[in-house]
């Protein structure tokens, strides 16, 4: 029988649209995207569950149509988690090297990660990641692996990415409630920034930007390690929501027109023009100013990239970025969006592809699917790890070690 | 039997409007004296002071000191009683300048003594000559201290129940045309420029006959209402993209707030002088904006062919709207005794009962003043719920995030839509 602990799927419970993908790690253990399942999401608002009952018959559709593309069974996801009550900051911990050598051991590098794990989050608040970055030793800053170097003090910052604990609990619930398990949750803005970039990228220093429909996460790679993760509870919804305040239109019809005529700036093309929106079954026509639709766009787009600006040049980061900005979500859908990235950012901006994975051409060239292709990617990274790095197998490790002794 | 040939004759006997402008007071003297020398071809200029010192320096022909035995030519002293009795006492003088005057407009500085004393009275002795009668003054800057503001006030709302039309222009709001380095006499001085400058817009709008015409009945119509406050802003642009100008320089108006009157105007008179190439695009152009800006005013327009205006086109604005915080009824309609107790010039002469600024109560009956109370006691309880069903659409307006929870950055709800948040105009 195939192998189903090698099919690695990702669940993205987005507020716009639902989307399941499934990938295998196959013999020579690349990744290999095999199947994709999307539902239009109704039961999602800002990233975060709004209607159980809606959201749990859309995942099962979305993950009913994976099923079948990949013609595989799928018993357990990771899931994509984002919200306005997700936070990331840095923590540092300590550790001192005990043994007589002054050996660094992988168990000195476990304790010094445990300390700079050990952080105060508020009562309800639970860590969703805490993602390692540079080692220092005895003061010596840059190292990326000390084990079997000497020094007296271990020292190591982490990337902790916390979120509210009933919160991320009922994304889980809507899966549990499906018969499905849920491997891990993953912060969406991690997953879409694995998915699309390359080594290079990390290394250099790149922001990925994940524009989706209710909120736009944020990361920040540099030196090949995340320096910054965030997430504004802002996002396409909001622009289909101004556009329909400002030009006096219904939801539907704003929605239509962000995706059919709308764009990031606006041009002496659209000055003064008007288009005239015949309108739906008894609706009547609606003359709309383009200028203005571009406007209000415009407007939001730029307040959304500002604030992340502000944010990431508080903390220093925005010349750390030689790769740029890369933008991926359905956002990134909207024209002349690189060029306003470009502006306000005051470096290149592109549009981010899933590239460094195979598999489904038209998934991986969809700048709306980084995210899931992202979990998958996560997924399998995870799975590379366990049979070392487990909770077991680390337990094992430390019984055998004390064996010996 | 009259001839076929007499109606031609009627319009030939439709004499020339005589215009007389007064300057009252130090400031409308300077006023006077700005806009005198700027050229009226066939207005009188007059300028009053109670102060014959200052009254020499101006430059207006026309001179004539007010109440010289009460005050000795030494000036009223900033006190408005005493500038209302220097004019009670040379009311016949008043009434022989006015005779034969059609229009007469009073230009004066509300705030001090002889301008905010004398003002009532000059227009109620022109109104009994039977001249339209148009006040253009100045409120005090916020300077010049609480008592002024005060003075100016009380002299605004007796003023507003004597002259057919009242035009302010706040002090206050030049400061933000005024720099820095800008002098406290060219402060002053530009004040008076705006001043003869609106003086000038409405005459040419009076006196122009226009494709379009505006006429006085249209200037009251609009600036008419006891209670109305109204505002004018004249702009002039030539060139290529001289409509576009003209409609940035009218909303970047300071005396109309960047817009903002227009917003909340219930009336609006438009007044465009054009030359001979004025287009009807350019027409157009111009009343879009604002009848955008304002969506439920009443927009009186004109237009006017002038062949000195070739490749120019200037705009002349008066915007009026009526307040809410003053209650209609009070000062026409309550009882003389009552109003002599909140007026702060009525406190000595009581013998002199042609003193009182207030309009006559006698010509009021008990059932004309009960239906005016009623018709305008309605009016104003009407605004109210208009205003109150405004407020809440335009501040909490969230669409369909108005039951998430709100996404706040630096104490900005960022659900609201950010051109709202930034005040960004779509136009």
């Amino acid at each position: 029988m195939f192998d189903s602990s090698s099919i690695i799927v990702g669940l993205e419970m987005g507020t716009s649209k639902i989307c399941v993908v499934a990938g295998e790690v196959n013999a020579a253990n690349v990744l290999n995207i095999i199947g994709l399942g999307q539902s239009r999401s109704r039961g999602v608002r800002k990233g975060e569950i709004a209607d159980a009952s809606l959201a749990s018959e859309d995942v099962r559709n979305a993950i009913v149509e994976a099923e079948q593309m990949a013609n595989v069974e799928i018993r357990s996801v990771y899931l994509g988690v984002t919200g306005n009550h997700l936070r990331g900051f840095n923590n540092h911990g300590v550790h001192p090297v005990v043994s007589a050598d002054r050996e660094i051991t992988a168990e000195d590098v476990q304790d010094v990660i445990k300390n700079a794990k050990a952080i105060n989050l508020p009562v309800d608040n639970t860590v969703v990641h805490a993602i390692r970055q540079l080692f220092q030793v005895d003061g010596q800053h840059g190292i990326q692996n000390p084990v079997g170097m000497y020094g007296a003090r271990v020292e190591v910052d982490v990337h902790v990415v916390h979120g509210h604990v009933n919160r991320l609990k009922n994304s889980i619930a809507v899966v549990r409630g499906l018969q499905l398990e849920v491997d891990e949750i993953v912060f969406t803005g991690l997953a879409s920034a694995l998915a699309l970039l390359s080594n290079e990228q990390k290394e250099l220093g790149s922001l990925v930007i994940d524009l989706g429909a209710g909120a736009t996460g944020y990361v920040v790679y540099s030196e090949g390690i995340i320096k910054h993760t965030g997430v504004l509870a802002v996002g396409g919804d909001h622009i289909s929501n101004d556009l329909a305040y400002g030009l006096k239109v219904p939801l539907g019809r704003a929605e239509q027109l962000k995706i059919e005529r709308g764009g990031a700036s606006v041009d002496d093309s659209v000055k003064g023009q008007t288009i005239s929106s015949n309108g739906e079954l008894g609706l009547p026509a609606k003359i709309i100013n383009l200028e203005h639709l571009r406007r209000i766009m415009s407007l939001r787009l730029e307040e959304t990239f500002e604030l992340i600006e502000a944010e990431l040049s508080g903390l220093g980061l925005t010349d750390r970025l030689r790769a740029g900005v890369l933008i991926c979500g359905g956002g990134a859908r909207i024209p002349g969006i690189h060029g306003l990235a470009q502006n306000i950012f005051q470096m290149p901006a592109f549009l981010g592809k899933a590239n460094s994975i195979s598999g489904l051409k038209s998934a991986l060239d969809q700048p709306e699917f980084a995210t899931a292709i992202g979990l998958v990617k996560f997924g399998s990274l995870q799975q590379k790890r366990k049979p070392s790095a487990g909770l077991a197998g680390g337990l094992k490790k430390t019984l055998a070690e004390l064996f010996r002794k | 039997m009259s001839s076929p040939v007499e109606p031609p004759a009627e319009p030939a006997i439709q004499k020339k409007i005589i215009f007389k402008v007064f300057g009252l007071g130090g400031a409308g003297c300077n006023a006077a004296g700005f806009a005198s020398m700027a050229g009226f071809p066939g207005v009188e200029f007059l300028a009053v002071n109670t102060d014959s010192q200052s009254l020499d320096a101006c430059a207006v022909p026309g001179k004539f000191v007010l109440g010289a035995s009460r005050t000795r030519g030494l000036g009223a002293g900033g006190d408005p009683e005493l500038g209302r009795a220097a004019a009670e006492e040379d009311v016949e003088k008043i009434r022989s300048f006015c005779a034969g005057a059609d229009i007469i407009f009073l230009l004066a500085g509300l705030g001090g003594g002889t301008g905010t004393g004398a003002a009532p009275v000059f227009a109620r002795v022109a109104r009994e000559s039977g001249a339209l009668v148009l006040a253009l003054v100045t409120l005090p800057f916020d300077f010049e201290g609480d008592r002024r503001q005060l003075q100016a006030q009380t002299g605004l709302q007796h003023l507003k129940v004597q002259a057919d039309a009242v035009i302010c222009l706040p002090n206050r709001k030049l400061f933000k045309l005024l720099d820095e380095n800008t002098s406290v006499l060219e402060g002053f001085k530009i004040s008076n420029s705006l001043l003869a400058e609106g003086l000038r817009g409405i005459w040419r709008m009076l006196t122009q006959t226009g494709l379009i015409n505006v006429d006085f009945a249209d200037l009251c119509a609009v600036t008419r209402g006891r209670h109305a406050a109204s505002f004018f802003a004249t702009a002039e642009a030539s060139g290529e993209k001289r409509v576009e100008q003209v409609i940035e320089k009218l909303l970047a108006h300071p005396l109309l707030d960047g817009g903002q009157v227009l917003n909340e105007s219930d009336s609006l008179l438009v007044s465009i002088v054009g030359g001979p190439d004025l287009m009807m695009s350019e027409i157009h152009k111009l009343m879009e904006p604002l009848h955008r800006h304002c969506e439920n005013a009443h927009i009186i327009f004109g237009a006017a062919i002038d062949q000195a205006f070739a490749g120019r086109l200037s705009v002349t604005l008066i915007a009026s709207r009526r307040r809410q915080e003053e209650d209609p009824p009070s000062l026409l309609a309550a009882p003389p005794d009552k109003i002599e107790s909140m007026q702060f010039l009525d406190t000595e002469d009581k013998e002199r009962p042609a003193s009182r600024f207030v309009a006559p109560p006698t010509a009021l009956s008990d059932e004309k003043r009960a239906h005016i109370m009623r018709v305008q006691g309605g009016r104003s309880r009407k605004k109210l719920s208009r205003l109150q069903k405004e407020l809440p659409l335009e501040i909490v307006f969230k669409g369909r995030f108005e039951k998430s929870e709100p996404t706040i950055r630096h104490g900005e709800d960022l659900d609201v839509p950010t051109y709202i948040r930034r005040g960004v105009p779509l136009n």
